[in-house]
């Protein structure tokens, strides 16, 4: 149809190269990739079941026998819980991204390119910015319940504005391009110009919002499941290990210390993982 | 300056209406009868048709609407199903001791933030910019709750430098005040911190290179009266919008800050009521949050163009 080059498909190995130069960012990766094993092969990885409970070896400190990260109140072990939790929080992110993803994106192209309906989108976005992440999710905790799903719609939703607004300029930015306006010109549908022309073309920016967006929801599932209002128990969750924790934290502070320090190590490892993408994708960013 | 203004109230207003038009349609869409829910324990269908006639529950859905907002306008934002107790009541006493919380905090963040993106941005490439970068990347990791449970645990319990939790009201002792709310607007603060000295360091880096702090050096002002003078007008800018932009955070910040802390703010009585179901205090909770958001939000726009004339030259034209 046309035969104006996207421009951006021919850097991708510059862009690995960029990332792969660059030690923090090789650091992240390895990270990030471990937590993911360890998550994903939970099940067969971890020493004991998440909720097994030995009041025999409850308060247990970090390097016991059987318990190398010690266990809790109950006997359970606390490297297991933190696997199992990993995986849930993981879940989350994920789902809570793609949430925002599938509904922002469209939103956001359509705001940017139908200069009609931008006002309307943009109304629609102050609204949901009027409601703070964590009373939205009371809003649906109320409504619907307490649950891993509900937590990762409600993040997702709060996420939404966020993703509108930035796939929104990128599309008033490649709109006034040439390629795109050569793409009109000849006679392309709205359809086609957005999913062949824009669309490609904005995925860099959508792959680095979110990276920045997956380690705000895992940030935001702990902090729901901690206020009781995500992961149920005994479901192990790390912001239900660290709200249980709270009680006994001057006996056995391990088991407080532990899932926060595997919750922070999450999200640096994508927060450096994405702040080296949008380095390597921008070299004039990380020039400066 | 006024087209600005309307239309940013204008903006505003839209926003509120779509706002209670959520909360109240979200309100309806709780499970339960809520003529059961008021009636707790009492059961009998007389004292439940009774409920139902006192709080309109049979009228049509228009006539409960504008009963909602005609209330919510004087004021009156109805009863705990718990206690009783008038819900402006129990928001008013809350309120401030989140207010002040969050004041504090954004203290806190704007001279941490500012004062470490200046010191990034100026030593450029040296360790001290390694290390401020640093602090941000942790300060944007750390889970601020998990934060707030080690310093409760090793600064209160252990070293016994800050009370672990509970509150004073300032008019009581303002000392004893502050000495319970230092540590819970520290740990609010971190997060705004890391995306300030981010904000800051990057738009001190574009303002470094640009003509106008060259004449200024060329002029032989002092490199300090240089960043100083520039660096704090183009930093009140940044603290400005950035506390619009992380005021949502700032306010679910808030509420799990006080949970740990146990603070008896609006976060407090938010969580407390999604347990007990108390459905008239969560619905004016959120519809009291929504419109501070939405009122803040407005003041942050207005005070950005006050202090940066470009934006209020967009506005017209």
């Amino acid at each position: 149809m046309t035969t104006v080059a996207v421009p951006i498909r021919t850097n991708r190995r510059k862009i690995a190269r960029r990332i792969l130069r660059n030690p923090l960012a090789i650091t992240g990766l390895v990270v990030l990739v471990l937590a993911i094993v360890l998550a994903v092969f939970a099940n067969v990885l971890a020493p004991h079941e998440p909720t097994q409970t030995q009041l025999d070896q409850a308060f247990a400190p970090p390097g016991t026998a059987g318990h190398l990260l010690g266990t809790d109140d109950l006997g359970r072990d606390v490297l297991s819980r933190i696997m199992f939790g990993l995986r849930a929080s993981l879940h989350v992110g994920l789902l809570a991204v793609a949430t925002s993803l599938v509904i922002g994106v469209p939103l956001g192209l359509m705001a940017g390119y139908f200069r009609a309906i931008d006002a309307l989108i943009s109304r629609l976005t102050d609204l949901v910015l009027a409601f703070p992440f964590l009373i939205l999710a009371v809003g649906l905790a109320a409504i619907r319940g307490a649950s891993l799903g509900n937590a990762a719609i409600a993040i997702g939703i709060a996420q939404i504005p966020g993703v509108i607004r930035i796939v929104r300029s990128e599309t008033l930015r490649l709109k006034s391009l040439d390629f795109v306006a050569a793409a009109i010109v000849e006679g392309a549908s709205d359809a086609w110009v957005l999913g062949r022309h824009i669309l490609p073309n904005a995925a860099s920016v959508i792959i680095v919002q979110a990276t920045v967006a997956i380690p705000a929801a895992i940030l935001g599932e702990a902090v729901l499941s901690f206020l009781g209002l995500g992961i149920q128990p005994p479901a192990p969750s790390l912001g239900t290990m660290l709200s249980d924790a709270q009680q006994f934290a001057a006996r056995a502070p391990w088991a407080a210390v532990m899932p926060g320090l595997a919750i922070m190590l999450l999200t640096l490892a994508f927060n450096i993982v994405g702040d080296s993408l949008r380095d390597a994708l921008d070299p004039k960013a990380s020039r400066r | 300056m006024s087209r600005y203004l309307l239309h940013r109230l204008w903006q505003s207003a839209v926003t509120l209406i779509l706002a209670t038009i959520v909360v109240f349609a979200g309100v309806r869409a709780l499970p339960g009868d809520p003529a059961l829910a008021l009636a707790g324990e009492d059961r009998d269908p007389e004292s439940l048709r009774a409920i139902r006639e006192q709080y309109g529950l049979d009228d049509s859905w228009l006539v409960q609407f504008w009963q909602f907002v005609s209330h919510a306008a004087r004021g009156d934002l109805g009863q705990s199903i718990r206690t009783g107790e008038p819900v402006n009541g129990m928001i008013a006493g809350a309120l401030p001791v989140t207010i002040e919380l969050s004041v504090l905090a954004i203290l806190v963040a704007g001279v941490i933030g500012v004062g470490a993106g200046v010191i990034a941005a100026v030593r450029r490439g040296r360790p001290a910019e390694w290390a401020a970068n640093a602090l941000a990347l942790l300060g944007l990791s750390v889970p601020n709750f998990w934060l707030g449970l080690m310093a409760i645990l090793y600064l209160s319990v252990a070293l016994g430098l800050f009370p672990a939790s509970g509150f004073v009201p300032f008019f009581t002792n303002p000392v004893a005040n502050l000495h319970h709310l230092v540590l819970p607007a520290m740990i609010l603060g971190t997060g705004l911190a890391a995306v300030i000295m981010r904000q800051t360091r990057s738009s001190m880096l574009d303002a470094l290179s640009a003509d106008y702090i060259r004449t200024a050096e060329a002029k032989g002002l002092s490199p300090r009266a240089v960043i100083g003078r520039h660096a704090l007008r183009n930093s009140l800018i940044v603290v400005v919008t950035i506390v619009g932009l992380q005021l949502g955070a700032l306010i679910s910040g808030a509420v799990v800050t006080e949970r740990i802390f146990a603070l008896p703010g609006f976060g407090k009585l938010t969580v407390d009521a999604v347990f007990q179901r108390d459905y008239p205090v969560i619905q004016a909770v959120v519809l009291v949050t929504a419109t501070a958001y939405i009122v803040i939000n407005l003041l942050v726009d207005l005070l950005y163009s006050v202090i940066d004339p470009r934006i209020r030259v967009r506005g017209e034209s």
